[in-house]
This record gives C-alpha cells, sequence and structure tokens, in this order.
C-alpha cells in the first residue's frame, strides 16, 4: 500500500516483513531511526525477533555473525565511523560466507567529525567482500531489502550485503512510499534454510586459520560468489517484478542515454538530482542523460560499458574520495576502465562531501567544467578558505 | 513543482510541521516531500525545514532555496536569517508576530501575519505554534485540504492532544479564510 512516512521507517517496515531472527544494532545519527522503530516493533510485540543490545558497533556485527552461523536470519544498520569500527567483522562475515544484510545510512567518516551525508563510509569497504548497493528513493530502500536476503541467501552466493543510502537526504525524508504487505513478501522471500549451521550436537569451527596452502582459495571462491551475486540479482529482480510490479532486473538504470552525448554517472539519490537536471538540459538543446549505478559491488562493468558506448565524454558525480589517486573518485576509476577506450574523456568531480548541498545548477556546473576539459577534480571547493 | 521553506528555532516543531504538511498534501492526492536542514536540532536555534508539492513524482534532493512559499515560526527571526531569500513572485508569506511589523517583503510576495502565539496559548495552553500556522498556510496556499491537515493532525497526537492542535489548525484556517 501507497503510503508516506519517513526513509528510516521505510527501512523498518521492509525489515520486519523480512522477519529476521535477530537484529543487533548500536545507534548512531543518521541510521538512528531505523533501530529505534525495530526495537519498538520487537518491544511491542509486532516483530518477532531477538533484539540484542550491544555496547559497540563491533560488537553488534559480531553477534550478527555469531546468530547468522547458527542459522538465523540476521539484521544490523549503521553509518560511518560505526562501519568502520565493524570493518574487521565485515571481513569476517564474507569470509564465513554468512549472508548478514546491513543497512548503512551513509555518512561522512572524521576527522573532522562531521554528521552529514557522503558515500566514504561504504565505499571505504568496498573490498570487504559485502555487496553493495545504492538507493536513489525510499521505494529503493525498501524494496532493496526484500531483494538483498534473497540473493545473500541464494547457495550460489551466500554473500552478506550493504543496503546504501544517503543519510538524512533520504533517511530523514517523508515521501510516498508502497509497503507491500507479509503475504506478498513472504511469497517472494520464504524463511532462510542454511545448508551448514552450527550445531551444538555436531560441532564444527567456521572461519579457523587457512594456511598458505589454502588460503588463497578462500578468495577465489567469494570473488566467484560475488560474481554470481549479479545474476542471482538479476533473476530476483525479475523475479520481484512479477510479485511487485517494480523492476529491478538490471543493476544500473538509464536515463535519456539512447541519444545523448555526454553522460552523467551517479549512485544514490543525487540521481534523482540529476534527472530533473538532465530534463532541463534537454531543453535547453543539451543531449545530456544519466547513468545510474545501483550495484556498485558487483560492478556491473559490462552493462556499463553497453550503455556509455558511443558516448564521447562521461562525467562521474562522486560522493567519496579516493585519496592520493589521479581520478581522485573511487566510481570514476572504474567506469573509466569498464569504457576502456581512450577516445572517451572519462571525468570525476568530487561533489557533495560532508553534506554539502548539491544542486541542479551545479550538475549544469560539472558538464560546463567537462565541456572546457577540467575533471578529475573537486567542485565547489570554497577557495577563500584554502 | 511548489517549494515552502519554514524557519523557526530549535523546539518550535518546525521539522514536526513540515512532515504534518508532506502527510496532509498526500491524503489530498498530491505528490509531496518533507525534510529538515539536517544537523542544527538545538533548542533555540534558527532552524530551516522544506516541503515540495507536485503533481509527479519528485525527485529533487536539494533544499529549497527559490520557495513560493514561506512560514516563520518567530518573527525574531527576521532580523538575524534570510527568510525571505529567494522568494518567488506571486508568493506567500506566513508570519507569526503579534503586532503588525515593520519590514519588507519581496515584490509581488503576498505577506499574511497571524498571531498564532496567542491562539496556540488560548488553545493549546502554550506557546508552540507549528499546528496553528498549518491551518493558517492551508487556507492561504490550498496546498492541503483542512479535512486531511485535520486528519493527519489526529494520527499524529492522540487523545485530547489531537483534538485541541485541531481545534488550533482550524481556528487560524477560519482567521485567514475570514480575512480574504
Amino acid at each position: 500500500m501507497l503510503q508516506i512516512m519517513e526513509g528510516s521507517h521505510a527501512v523498518a517496515e521492509a525489515v520486519k516483513l523480512c522477519r529476521p531472527d535477530v537484529i543487533a544494532a548500536y545507534p548512531i545519527t543518521p541510521q538512528t531511526h531505523i533501530v529505534e522503530r525495530l526495537a519498538d516493533m520487537v518491544a511491542d510485540g509486532e516483530l518477532d525477533s531477538e533484539y540484542i543490545c550491544v555496547e559497540s558497533e563491533f560488537s553488534a556485527l559480531s553477534a550478527c555473525l555469531g546468530a547468522s552461523a547458527a542459522g538465523s536470519r540476521v539484521y544490523s544498520a549503521t553509518s560511518s565511523q560505526g562501519l568502520l569500527l565493524m570493518a574487521e567483522v565485515c571481513f569476517n562475515v564474507a569470509g564465513m560466507r554468512q549472508p548478514v544484510v546491513m543497512s548503512i545510512a551513509n555518512r561522512a567518516v572524521g576527522a573532522p567529525l562531521s554528521i552529514w551525508n557522503d558515500q566514504q563510509d561504504s565505499i571505504s569497504l568496498r573490498d570487504a567482500g559485502w555487496f553493495q548497493w545504492y538507493a536513489e528513493d525510499a521505494q529503493e530502500i525498501s524494496d532493496f531489502h526484500f531483494l538483498a536476503y534473497k540473493v545473500a541467501e541464494d547457495n550460489n552466493v551466500l554473500l552478506p550485503g550493504f543496503i546504501c543510502f544517503d543519510g538524512f537526504i533520504l533517511s530523514h525524508t517523508y515521501e510516498p512510499v508502497d509497503i507491500p504487505d507479509q503475504e506478498s513478501v513472504s511469497a517472494f522471500l520464504p524463511p532462510y534454510h542454511p545448508v551448514i549451521q552450527l550445531d551444538a550436537t555436531d560441532p564444527m569451527t567456521m572461519g579457523m586459520y587457512a594456511t598458505p596452502d589454502y588460503y588463497m582459495e578462500f578468495r577465489y571462491e567469494i570473488d566467484k560468489a560475488m560474481t554470481q551475486s549479479a545474476i542471482a540479482l538479476r533473476k530476483a529482480g525479475s523475479e520481484f517484478k512479477e510479485h511487485f510490479g517494480r523492476d529491478y532486473g538490471e543493476l544500473i538504470e538509464e536515463y535519456r542515454l539512447s541519444d545523448a552525448d555526454f553522460a552523467f554517472v551517479a549512485l544514490g539519490s543525487v540521481c534523482g538530482t540529476i534527472k530533473d537536471a538532465v530534463d532541463e538540459m534537454r531543453k535547453d538543446g543539451k543531449k545530456v542523460g544519466l547513468l545510474k549505478i545501483r550495484s556498485y559491488r558487483p560492478f556491473p562493468a559490462e552493462e556499463i560499458k553497453k550503455a556509455l558506448s558511443g558516448i564521447p565524454l562521461v562525467a562521474i558525480i562522486e560522493k567519496n574520495l579516493s585519496i592520493g589517486s589521479r581520478m581522485k573518485g573511487a566510481v570514476g576509476l572504474e567506469v573509466k576502465d569498464a569504457i576502456n577506450d581512450s577516445g572517451v574523456c572519462v571525468y570525476s568531480y568530487i561533489i557533495g562531501l560532508g553534506g554539502r548541498d548539491i544542486r541542479k545548477l551545479h550538475i549544469r556546473g560539472v558538464y560546463e567544467e567537462a565541456m572546457k576539459g577540467n575533471g578529475d577534480t573537486f567542485y565547489g571547493l570554497r577557495e577563500e578558505l584554502l | 513543482m511548489r517549494e515552502l521553506r519554514i524557519h523557526g528555532r530549535g523546539g518550535q516543531g518546525s521539522v514536526t510541521a513540515a512532515e504534518l504538511i508532506a502527510v496532509a498534501a498526500f491524503k489530498s492526492q498530491v505528490f509531496s516531500q518533507a525534510f529538515p536542514a539536517f544537523g542544527v536540532e538545538r533548542r533555540g536555534a534558527p532552524v530551516q525545514a522544506f516541503v515540495r508539492f507536485s503533481d509527479s513524482k519528485i525527485r529533487l534532493r536539494s533544499q529549497v532555496y527559490e520557495p513560493d512559499y514561506v512560514i516563520i515560526q518567530d518573527s525574531t527571526l527576521i532580523k538575524d536569517v534570510p527568510v525571505f531569500a529567494g522568494m518567488k513572485e506571486g508568493g506567500i508569506a506566513i508570519i507569526n508576530s503579534e503586532k503588525e511589523i515593520d519590514f519588507s517583503v519581496p515584490k509581488g510576495v503576498r505577506l499574511i501575519v497571524i498571531d498564532a502565539t496567542k491562539i496556540a496559548l488560548e488553545i493549546l495552553g502554550i506557546p508552540i505554534t507549528n499546528t496553528t500556522l498549518l491551518g493558517a498556510f492551508a487556507a492561504a496556499s490550498g496546498e492541503i485540504q483542512l479535512d486531511a491537515l485535520e486528519e493527519a493532525l489526529g494520527e499524529r497526537f492522540r487523545g485530547n492532544l489531537g483534538v485541541t492542535n485541531i481545534r488550533a489548525a482550524k481556528t487560524a484556517y477560519d482567521l485567514i479564510k475570514g480575512a480574504n
């Protein structure tokens, strides 16, 4: 049913419909409203989950790892420093192939302390072995949770995943969102039946040490599983469309690209602002379009290459900084690699870090800079502060 | 698309007001979006919240810079904050003030001054003016229906609190409608 609610509450409603057995989380701005609402649901008897209160994010994800290893469907949520405190456990969860799903309300990383949005936190855990999907609006956030458990628990995948959405910009915004009923979600997402689980009557160890004779093969298998997750997502996305009408069969979304001679590329909520800017620029006769990347991990290189084929100028709108890299943006490096054509100009623009507002006029500004040949740079710096 | 910017001070319920307007707009079959200017939730500090209204899905995520409507919960903000910045011609500014105040609004902007504090004190017993100003906004802008606003208020505030907040909103609504 179409309802209007805060983005965080849409997350909580979606998580409730996924019926996790165990939730463990530690509150951090701007994720807090999600776990507060889930704690209420459990306390009020609306949600039959074990809600484990912990003293840190490290413990939250450790509890999730243990519960998942014991065969439970588990959930957590965090942001920024909270995610970084989990970093060690993140690698363990993926290494032990536990299908944990975690919501990331994207927030900048300190120091200096910032509670505001960018995507540095999750991008920094790019190589942890979790799939990472970025939502544009409350509807995608909600829907991604159903898809995430489906993909994570797929026997060909068995990997954890982040559902990433811009903190405050999506988590604290009221907007319409269609929340399905329990019956429909249960039909799409059946209960989790683990292949292997910890069992006190038949003890075994997970995550034990691997000598040089074995370690590399574990890493190979994780990478292979991540590739499999793209296939599983396309399958689940098509199935989702049959159940709910919304299509997530592709890891990217193309907006007015087919006849474009200039493409923006972006992740997350800024894609909405870019779509509006694209419409305005089209009215001025500029043939521009947008490539939205839904899945950053696995990275859909083939799809991106195909979608951008024949477009000579590409501008990546980046809410992260890969310090010391030539292009400065982590996404741009991979887009350039995917296109792999020296005849195409691919530029990264670092913008909106630490919550600096991104307006349509900034999107136009990025276009102007790219047309002038200025790229792989920050956009919107306050020169008087430097 | 039409846009509203609410100016208030921390504790005056500006964010709640924005949310209630978005809910009421949704109930009035309009696409809506409400969000605060994030991270300044200190009591007494100047705060802003925003609402967008549209006949189609709203994709824009930036803050509101060129509002059609402005609500100012506290007239002492006018000297400290550029509350009318970017207002569109034909726009409406609703200001809570107990007296006629001496300042100029941008060209073509309709000014509505209402003593919402007095109404709130009489009906709610506390000087929290957000719900009263929502009634004034509904009457002046036509963006939300009074019955949708009353429904939104009734869902947000249970029991007697709901009854009194609805009465405060309706009093302001009738006052502005009557003045037209």
